[in-house]
């Protein structure tokens, strides 16, 4: 019996598990990197030990030290969660030599699994339909790379062949774009697993993505809990995850739950683990691969089944056979999985890291928030930059739809963007709503038009609220004379102004109070007029004739204007900006914090427009920095392996003068 | 220092009632013609607003330059209130209303300030008499109110051609804004462009100076005056540029990049001052008046001769309309009492009846003495026509009563508010703290006359004396001559009666709509607990 359990893993996931653990009188015992010394998973669990440094690599990664922390505390089970040590055979290995518990598979099947070449071969074996592919290992020359290409039908798939998520992948469309893709892909899949190998493999058009749930215990059952459809994806990374599909009806439910219970039994699975298939329009599908590991969509699962996944891996760890409710599992209704993150889904998805100045998370019936942040959370650089998964469920796809719409709507992540006007926008665009989707969705829709939730005219309301609001405030806190009201003048002054950066967008705001009725104002947001007419509470406003309730959070320069009908985040332009702030014109800036991995130039070089300069990793992905114009290299600021903060400057690229002479 | 709000007023003094009809004739035609006057006041500010007109302002704009009213603006704490003063200075007159200047009582980090700002569209900024005038009131508030002086300059000095009604008493500036350092009043120049000769004197004379790059020229002489004088060739920027004040002569303090960064750093410069005002600041509950301040457009007849209750300008007027009346039935053509504006506690004198009588004179003396035991601000809300005049009243001492008011109003020492509502003749002006008594600040309502007595009465009287010296030397009166020169007169009058004509000749600080009379004594009367806040003591009270 598991009487005590090391969560090795952060975030969600952690404070997921220990939730179960709790459940089941076990001892937990959270661990923690320098950089999540405060978060709620550390609280949450009921011992804590600390791993010494910020990156993955120093801590969670750090096999020796989690088995180091387990021995301290006297844990009998080790949960790996997902990422990091969960697909990690030599740690299972470890764990075993050391007579802890692994929750999770056996070092051999996550060995068979790991490498996904491996797998296919298993798999093709056990009469699973595969997609051919070539492997290139590190050093591969490029007559390697040809000749592997060669049999491959493009456009091809590049992605690391060990690790898993979307770490390291690229679509080829041609032959010649494929030396500088795979040579990308090696440098990711190096630093994010270890290895640079990666992997061919003929792209599927307008696929799906389904997977098959599986679950096997020591006693000879291996059952699947159905499938779960994860089409809409970013980066070739999940965003949006529901169970069921609406593209599998039954017969087709009954052979992919077939196929998949014949690939766990194939490797001879013990635990949770997820086969994951690419399916074509007509219902083809091949095996992609198997994730022995707790998937981060299992909660939709969960739902529609009624079941506890943690649970049963727990149980079965202990060596106990299935639960009952595992073992004939039926569908109940819907459920709709939605990742919130901290990225910029109008700017190519852009990591956001940053500190939580304020949240609000969905509750009610149907509605399961797992979240790994709370109210002053910092996200860092350095992890996934995944703040909550936020789950409906509903007797209907549309009804859960409907139910995430509303939730997502009341979910509020000041400080922080967010993708949460992208994943709000998906929930109400008519394809996804009829259930038409494949994993180009997000190329077919723009995201920054999905994300777009306010018009003009709100987003003019709720600037205007957000302004007269906090006019309301500043009289309110005036040292002398609170009463008299806002922007008194008995000579009509000029109006009064706010500015406003809100996304790359600045907006000016004027307004007047009325001076003899101070339940009137007017204001015109970049030329617009609008409105407005107070009531006795200061966020009550009518605007326009539309009366609504707004609330303002406010941190330092950084606002959110929220109403029942969006929320707008600005950044005040600096009314008196200090001399000297501002960069020089050519001057590349690091948009976000992150480690410089590559730096392509030297002072006096001369680039071309679109030149890589600088290569810098952030959130695990690799942002190529490029010469805006065409130019001499003035200055670099960073060298390989320089840990940046957002706003360094990286290099300075003078413009060539034939150019800045206009 | 934080003074606890008392809160026992609420409980002991009731708010007044109101009489009035909003929906009567009397109302409606009352607002009707305070609605025009307000009308003629926008059209006369919008003139001192527009300062030299679209052509210079555009110039100035163009040169990347902020109009004088948006650099007031930007130095002011957001949305925090301005009483603008002698908005109405030169009108009438030969020069631009408002005369280059731009005065008043703002909020800066916090601090309340005078601010005095050159509007360099009219004639480059230059001095005339009126803006002279206007610099020195400002500064005299200054100094009694103990506020701290920001002074944004660009200024081409004096206007050359009035130098005679200028030169002299200009000294006066450099005087009262070293007398004021010697006050230990802190004084700011903000330097945005010409500030030469004379003006180059105001960045010396004051505690702090901010040059903006490029744009402040400071030098006694420019290089044409240094060119006749020494045959030197200077350039301006050597001579009177930001950059060499700041690092050559040391007159610059700071060096601003620009007009916004001038304003940071003006803004900076008071937040340092450690200010601390000197009176005790509010100490009774702030609540807005309970009857709508807006009414007050249709309290006041458009005829002066027509009397109104002062009670329901007061019911509009301070906080929660609470009025403790003092005396309420004795000497009835006075009102006076106890109430609050914005927190701060005053004592009002309202005229109700337009003549002062011998029971008034005594009644009000008492009062102002009353408010000089307890510290307590005066407000005087003027509606009067004078002193009673008549046998009767002369026989009964109505002199040596009104000498006892203006004795009293004389040598009250706490701050006196004066607020012309209506009427202000004869020696009712002097006795109800008209400008010559000294009141901190003074206000006129847009529909409100001025004079030593009516026009019609002015000019009755000098028919009626006319009359007299002619058949005194036995000539014949012209009736017609008469009538004419009659009516020639009371026209004069009447112009010379109106508010405009008095606000242009600095007669008070501004004319004012009567629905803004809460706010402007609310920021007077914090203004003057900048300066600590002291009543008359010596005797006791004498019971007339």
């Amino acid at each position: 019996m598991i009487t005590s359990l090391l969560i090795a893993n952060r975030g969600e996931i952690a404070s997921r598990v220990i939730r179960t653990a709790r459940r089941m009188d076990i001892r937990t015992i959270a661990l923690y990197s320098d950089a999540d010394a405060e978060a709620p998973h550390v609280r949450e669990a009921d011992e804590a030990v600390r791993l010494p440094g910020v990156t993955p690599a120093d801590t969670y990664l750090r096999a020796d030290l989690v088995l180091e922390a387990a021995r301290a505390s006297g844990a009998d089970a080790i949960h790996p969660g997902y990422g990091f040590l969960s697909e990690n055979a030599d740690f299972a290995r470890a764990c075993a030599e050391a007579g802890i518990v692994f929750v999770g598979p056996g070092p051999q099947a996550i060995d068979s699994m790991g490498s996904k070449t491996h797998a296919k071969d298993l798999m093709r074996a056990a009469g699973v339909p595969v997609l051919e592919g070539a492997v290139l290992n590190e050093g591969a020359s490029r007559e390697d790379l040809l000749a592997a290409a060669d049999g491959l039908q493009f456009p091809v798939l590049v992605k690391a062949a060990y690790g898993g998520g979307g770490r390291g992948m690229r679509i080829v469309t041609a032959a010649d774009e494929l030396p500088e893709a795979v040579a990308s892909a090696q440098r990711e899949a190096q630093s994010a697993f270890g290895d640079p190998t990666v992997f061919l493999e003929h792209y599927v058009e307008s696929p799906r993505h389904i997977e098959v749930q599986v679950f096997a215990d020591t006693h000879g059952h291996v059952v699947h809990l159905f499938e779960r459809e994860c089409s809409i994806q970013r980066r070739y990374q999940k965003i949006i995850e529901e169970a069921p599909s609406v593209a599998v009806d039954e017969e087709l439910r009954q052979r992919l739950g077939d196929a998949a219970v014949e690939a766990a039994r194939a490797i001879g699975y013990v635990g949770a683990g997820t086969v994951e298939f690419v399916m074509g329009p007509n219902g083809d599908f091949w095996f992609l691969e198997v994730n022995t590991r707790l998937q981060v969509e299992h909660p939709v699962t969960e739902m529609i089944t009624g079941t506890d996944l943690v649970e049963a891996q727990l149980l079965v760890a202990e060596g106990q056979p299935l639960p009952e409710p595992l073992l004939n599992a039926r569908i109940d209704g819907h459920a709709i999985e939605v990742r919130l993150y901290a990225e910029d889904a109008t700017d190519g998805f852009r990591p956001t890291p940053g500190v939580v100045n304020a949240l609000v998370l969905p509750s009610g019936p149907g509605v399961r928030v797992d979240a790994g942040i709370d109210a002053d959370s910092v996200v860092s650089q350095h992890y996934d930059p995944m703040l909550a998964k936020i789950i409906t469920h509903a007797p209907t796809r549309e009804l859960a739809r409907r139910a995430m719409a509303r939730a997502l709507l009341e979910t509020r992540v000041d400080g922080l963007t967010t993708n949460r006007d992208l994943l709000l926008g998906i929930m109400r665009e008519p394809e996804f709503a009829a259930g038409m989707i494949d994993t180009g969705y997000l190329t077919r829709h723009d995201p920054a038009e999905l994300s777009s939730s306010l018009t003009p005219q709100l987003l003019g309301e709720h600037l205007v609220a957000l302004t007269v609001i906090e006019a309301g405030e500043r009289r309110a806190d005036r040292r002398h004379l609170p009463g008299v009201p806002v922007g008194w003048h008995n000579v009509a002054p000029p109006p009064s102004f706010a500015e406003y950066r809100c996304g790359d967008q600045e907006h000016r705001i004027e307004y007047r109070f009325d001076p003899h009725d101070q339940m009137r104002a007017e204001a015109w947001v970049d030329g617009t007029s609008h409105r407005v007419v107070f009531h006795r509470e200061l966020g009550d406003l009518t605007i326009d004739g539309i009366r609504r309730g707004y609330t303002v959070t406010r941190h330092g320069p950084e606002a959110v204007v929220a109403s029942a009908r969006g929320s707008v985040a600005v950044t005040d332009v600096e009314r008196f900006p200090e001399p000297g702030s501002s960069e020089a014109a050519g001057s590349l800036v690091a948009a976000m914090p992150g480690t410089v991995v590559k730096v392509d130039v030297e002072p006096g070089d001369r680039v071309s427009r679109g030149d890589l300069v600088v290569t810098l990793e952030a959130m695990k992905m690799e942002h190529a920095i490029r010469a805006p114009h065409d130019g001499r290299v003035a200055s670099v600021g960073a060298q390989p392996g320089d840990v940046v903060d957002a706003g360094v400057v990286l290099a300075v690229i003078d413009e060539d003068e034939a150019l800045s002479d206009e | 220092m934080t003074v606890r709000i008392d809160t026992t007023r609420l409980a002991s003094t009731a708010p007044l009632p109101t009489a009035i009809d909003i929906d009567g004739d009397t109302y409606r035609t009352n607002r009707e013609a305070q609605e025009s006057y307000l009308d003629e006041l926008r059209t006369q500010l919008d003139l001192a607003r527009a300062g030299g007109g679209d052509r210079y302002m555009e110039r100035h704009r163009d040169r990347g330059r902020l109009p004088v009213r948006e650099r007031i603006a930007l130095l002011i704490d957001r949305d925090s209130p301005f009483l603008e003063l002698s908005s109405l200075a030169a009108w009438g007159s030969k020069f631009t209303v408002g005369a280059s200047v731009v005065t008043g009582v703002a909020q800066v980090s916090g601090v309340e300030v005078i601010v005095i700002a050159h509007d360099p569209t009219v004639r480059g900024g230059a001095m005339n008499p009126f803006s002279l005038k206007k610099t020195l009131r400002a500064l005299e508030i200054a100094r009694l109110n103990r506020l701290p002086v920001v002074n944004l300059v660009e200024s081409g000095g004096a206007d050359l051609p009035s130098q005679s009604d200028l030169f002299v008493d200009a000294g006066r500036i450099f005087h009262g804004l070293s007398s004021l350092s010697a006050a230990g009043v802190p004084t700011i120049a903000l330097v945005f462009g010409n500030s030469t000769a004379g003006g180059a004197y105001v960045p010396g004379m004051c505690d702090y100076a901010v040059l903006v790059d490029g744009q402040a020229k400071v030098f006694l002489g420019g290089p044409p005056l240094v060119k006749m004088a020494t045959g030197e060739d200077a350039d301006d920027e050597e001579l009177g540029g930001a950059a060499m004040h700041a690092r050559i002569s040391g007159l610059a303090d700071h060096f601003a990049t620009d007009e916004v960064d001038a304003i940071r750093l003006g803004r900076r410069i008071v937040s340092e001052l450690n200010w601390r005002k000197l009176g005790p600041g509010p100490s009774l509950p702030a609540d807005p008046p309970i009857h709508d301040p807006d009414e007050l457009l249709g309290i006041a007849p458009a005829d002066f001769r027509v009397p109104f209750d002062p009670r329901e300008v007061i019911a509009r007027v301070v906080d929660g309309s609470r009025f403790g009346e003092y005396k309420p039935d004795y000497g009835t053509s006075i009102a006076t009492g106890w109430a609050s504006i914005h927190g701060f506690p005053v004592g009002v004198l309202a005229n109700a009846n337009g003549v002062l009588f011998s029971e008034e004179s005594e009644k009000a003396t008492e009062f102002i003495q009353l408010a000089n035991q307890v510290d307590t601000p005066l407000v005087f809300l003027q509606n009067t026509t004078g002193y009673m005049v008549g046998t009767e009243y002369e026989q009964r001492g109505i002199i040596k009563d009104g000498a006892k008011m203006i004795n009293a109003v004389t040598n009250s020492a706490v701050p006196h508010l004066t607020v012309n509502m209506a009427a202000s003749f004869g020696a009712g002006n002097y006795g109800m703290s008209g400008r010559a008594y000294g009141p901190r600040f003074m206000f006129t309502w847009v529909g409100a006359k001025l004079a030593v007595m009516g026009a019609a009465q002015l000019a009755g009287v000098l028919s009626i004396v006319g009359r007299a010296a002619a058949e005194a030397a036995g000539r014949e009166f012209d009736a017609e001559a008469d009538e004419r020169q009659r009516q020639q007169i009371e026209g004069q009058i009447a112009a010379e009666s109106h508010s405009f004509f008095v606000s242009g000749k600095l007669y008070d600080d501004g004319v004012i709509d009567p629905r803004d009379t809460r706010s402007v004594l609310g920021v007077a009367l914090s203004a003057i607990h900048s300066n600590s806040v002291e009543g008359r003591r010596g005797y006791g009270v004498f019971r007339m």
